[in-house]
């Protein structure tokens, strides 16, 4: 019996079948991991952006009792001896305590916006129609029930329900916060940087050495008085726009019962998530989804959206693709199509593929000391003597990150291109020479064009590694606010000597340097997401490029 | 000339000492293989020597391939047939290693001289592989691509040219109407045709076959059989083969290899009907190959 029992495990071995079970297994190891990966990141993510119910109940601990107005966050079951270690009297025969994190806002007032609670301390739990969220521009949000209005200090009899007036005058806000943004924005900067060019032109002048006496200052100086000008005009149409913003307050009672005044002009948005309906609920989760993918950030990154940093991280990789892919191509036809395959091309093709295995951080050593320092103060020494002592080039920016990250993915286009050429069968080549091609004619008009498809499977990995890489960029351009995009309106339109956002860092910076982690852990699963989501995108367009030029190009796999 | 020592006796078969037995042979038949009622030679092969590194591959071969008329290279694998013909358009230098001693005069000049462009020798000479070897592009494109190497630009020559070029290939009835489409969408028979076209369409003085239809079907091959007997009013044509039957019904004159060594030059019908040598006839009566 049990040889036959062990002769049937064996012949079950010799069939082939544990290898396939072993092979099977792994891989669904690999999905599971990848898609709970990604389903944590969705989920926690774009939850956070879902108008969750506000909660109202009596706490009662050994200080008394408060009340609590607030939505909850999450709920969760620890040793109770965790809780009595920080103080809290439980009882002695218990082991297990459940206790819930609520996020009850009104920073300004509590000092924290989220608090925990022990569910024995919770009593009379209702969701109160009335309560409202405040999503302010400083302090967070405010929750609470709107008592009334002020105007210039006096409150007002009103004629109106007192929530289609709040609503009317957050509207007449919104329109005088975009006119001020708009001042701000296009206005001012504008004056601010033609300010800036006369006051480089007028230092490059005196760098040249021209006369006091040139029509060259007279003329600076007078333009400088006409933008000054401008600049008092807009600045007094600036106070008339921000008096009026702080005409209204909003008088509002916290869950304890006090009054406090919010000025309206601090208000962004206002909604009372418990009297909404779903279809009200659905609309405001999309907008409030879209300002995070399209706003700049507040707050320290931890609230508003993440714009420039998407926008920084797809421009980086896109010029990071234009620096690596020529290159890469170049340096592969020389290796494979006029190199001796000698001992020196194996070596250096050895060199090559180690490269790609260098740690990330290091190319960025190598970014900070040889772009930034050496090549960015040498241009700047040559073309911006005006500007100095403030660096354009010789200070970390989006140009260098782009390089430096071309540096770091280019041995991945090398080794695939030259993969590529080698695939181009022989008479292909001999069919052009034959024709009387030279070799550079075969290479330009049959071979490399036949060798696109395996050149873009070098650079969809390129970007892979690229878009994900931040250790080298904090060292050579990356920011966790930059103050505008690499790219607007002024001549020359694309600044390469900027700093930019990236979503990797931004990731890093709201997770881990924030001033309120609590409140911005959701971000850090958006903002992940959105990384996610963008590199597969850019993967995708290309693989769709490369399907194309493989249809195109289909004998290069026969 | 060499010495002939000994010529009253056949060679053996098994041919143990191929050296002088060549020698002896080139220098009988070459007097036979010139004076043919050929016109004036074309390509002129002047004692080759061709190395791979150390092993020598052909070995002193003389012959005189005469214009407009086909000539057809046979022999068993190996034999370095195709080295031959590649050493006429110099091909066998994209080779490593690869060295050649002796000559080769194309209208009565050394094309292995230092001076010689061999992007020009290779639009003069012409070569049509075992294999087609379409480019990926399309039908147009593969038959103007010599010419469009060459700088034309004029849509009207390039017209007219594929249009006579696909004509002289006889292809273009069957490819008229989507001279647009992929070159890679035609059958092996056609592709071989447009492979010929495309060699045509850049006016070569010499067209060199490579074993043209070994990989096509029996009414492919007679197609293009049927081509060569068009083309060689036109061009010079040297075509290795495999198959006896093809060399006798295609080529004029006929050259037998036989391990690097040229065996035998001369008129086809001469040479497969009083054939001169025992080796030859052991040959091509398929005693051994």
């Amino acid at each position: 019996m049990d040889q036959q029992a062990r002769r049937s495990l064996l012949s079950w071995v010799n069939s082939g079948a544990p290898w396939i079970w072993l092979t099977a297994g792994t891989i669904s190891f690999s999905l599971i991991l990848v898609f709970g990966l990604l389903g944590l990141i969705t989920l926690r993510g774009m939850g956070h952006f879902w108008p969750h119910p506000l909660v109202q109940f009596d706490l009662t601990d050994s200080a008394g009792t408060t009340q609590i107005l607030g939505e909850l966050v999450e709920e969760e079951t620890v040793a109770a001896a965790r809780i009595r270690a920080l103080g809290i009297a439980v009882a002695p025969d218990v082991e297990l305590v459940e206790r819930a994190l609520y996020k009850v806002g009104n920073r300004d007032l509590t000092g924290s916006d989220f608090r925990w609670v022990l569910a024995a301390q919770i009593q009379i739990l209702q969701s109160p129609p009335d309560a409202f969220v405040a999503e302010r521009e400083e302090w967070g949000n405010f929750y609470g029930y709107a008592v009334g209005i002020t105007e210039g200090g006096q409150q007002l009899e009103l004629n109106t329900a007192l929530w289609t007036e709040i609503e009317n005058r957050l509207e007449r806000r919104n329109a005088l916060v975009e006119e001020v943004a708009a001042i701000e924005k296009r206005g001012m900067n504008d004056i601010n940087h033609a300010l800036e060019r006369l006051r480089l032109e007028e230092r490059a002048a005196h760098l040249e050495e021209v006369p006091e006496t040139a029509p060259l200052y007279t003329e600076i100086a007078a333009q400088r008085a006409a933008l000054g000008e401008q600049y008092t005009a807009l600045t007094g149409r600036l106070e008339e726009l921000r008096s009026a913003l702080a005409r209204d307050r909003l008088i509002a009672r916290t869950a304890d019962g006090t009054e406090h005044q919010i000025a309206l002009e601090n208000i962004r948005r206002i909604y009372r998530p418990n009297a909404m309906s779903l279809t009200a609920k659905i609309a405001l989760y999309f907008y409030k989804l879209a300002e995070f993918v399209l706003d700049e950030p507040r707050e320290a990154n931890t609230e508003g959206g993440v714009f420039p940093a998407i926008f920084g991280t797809v421009l980086m990789v896109l010029l990071m693709s234009v620096f690596v892919t020529p290159f890469g191509v170049i340096a592969a036809v020389y290796l494979r199509e006029y190199a001796n395959q000698g001992p020196l091309t194996r070596l250096i093709r050895i060199a090559v593929n180690n490269l790609a295995g260098v740690p990330s951080v290091v190319y960025g050593v190598f970014g900070l000391g040889f772009f930034v320092y050496f090549v960015g103060g040498s241009i700047d020494r040559a073309f911006y003597a005006e500007s100095l002592p403030a660096p354009t080039f010789g200070t970390p920016g989006l140009m260098w990150s782009s390089l430096t990250l071309a540096l770091l993915t280019v041995p991945v286009v090398i080794v695939a291109t030259e993969e590529g050429l080698a695939r181009i069968p022989r008479s292909i080549r001999e069919g052009s020479l034959a024709l009387g091609a030279t070799k550079a004619e075969t290479l330009w008009r049959t071979v490399l064009p036949m060798a696109t498809p395996a050149m873009m499977t070098g650079l969809i990995l390129a970007v892979a590694r690229a878009a994900g890489e931040v250790a080298p960029l904090m060292m050579v351009g990356v920011v966790k606010l930059a103050p505008t995009l690499p790219m607007d309106s002024y001549f020359p339109f694309l600044h390469l000597d900027r700093k930019f956002m990236h979503l990797g860092f931004h990731i890093y910076d709201v997770g881990f340097q924030s001033p309120n982690v609590e409140a911005a852990r959701p971000l850090v699963y958006a903002t992940s997401l959105l990384l996610v989501l963008i590199i597969v995108s850019l993967n995708l367009a290309a693989i769709a490029l490369r399907n194309r030029l493989r249809e195109k190009y289909n004998a290069a796999d026969t | 000339m060499q010495p002939t020592p000994d010529n009253s006796e056949s060679p053996a078969p098994d041919a143990s000492t191929p050296l002088p037995v060549s020698r002896r042979l080139v220098g009988l038949t070459r007097p036979e293989a010139a004076p043919a009622p050929a016109p004036a030679s074309c390509l002129s092969v002047q004692n080759l020597d061709l190395f791979y590194g150390e092993t020598r591959a052909l070995k002193d071969i003389r012959m005189e391939i005469p214009a407009k008329q086909v000539t057809a290279f046979i022999g068993p694998s190996g034999c370095g047939k195709s080295t031959l013909l590649r050493c006429f358009n110099r091909m066998n230098d994209l080779i490593d290693g690869v060295r050649i001693t002796g000559g080769v005069l194309l209208d009565g000049q050394d094309i292995y001289a230092p001076s010689v462009n061999v992007a020009n020798l290779r639009r003069r000479v012409g070569m049509v592989f075992q294999k087609p070897n379409p480019f990926p592009k399309s039908i147009y494109e593969n038959v103007a691509y010599g010419l469009r190497i060459q700088g034309v630009r004029s849509r009207r020559t390039l017209d007219k040219t594929v249009e006579r070029s696909l004509r002289a290939a006889a292809l273009w009835d069957e490819v008229k109407d989507r001279l647009h489409d992929s070159a890679l969408g035609l059958s092996g028979g056609q592709q071989q045709r447009l492979v010929i076209a495309r060699a045509v369409a850049v006016e070569p003085e010499v067209l060199l076959l490579d074993e043209p239809a070994s990989a096509l079907d029996p009414i492919s091959t007679l197609k293009i059989e049927e081509l060569i007997y068009e083309l060689k009013s036109d061009y010079t044509i040297v075509i290795v083969t495999h198959n006896m039957q093809q060399a006798a019904r295609v080529s004029d004159h006929t050259a037998f290899m036989y391990l690097g060594e040229l065996i035998e030059f001369d008129a086809t019908k001469t040479l497969f009907t009083r054939p001169r040598l025992k080796k030859t006839e052991d040959y091509i009566t398929g005693r051994y190959g």
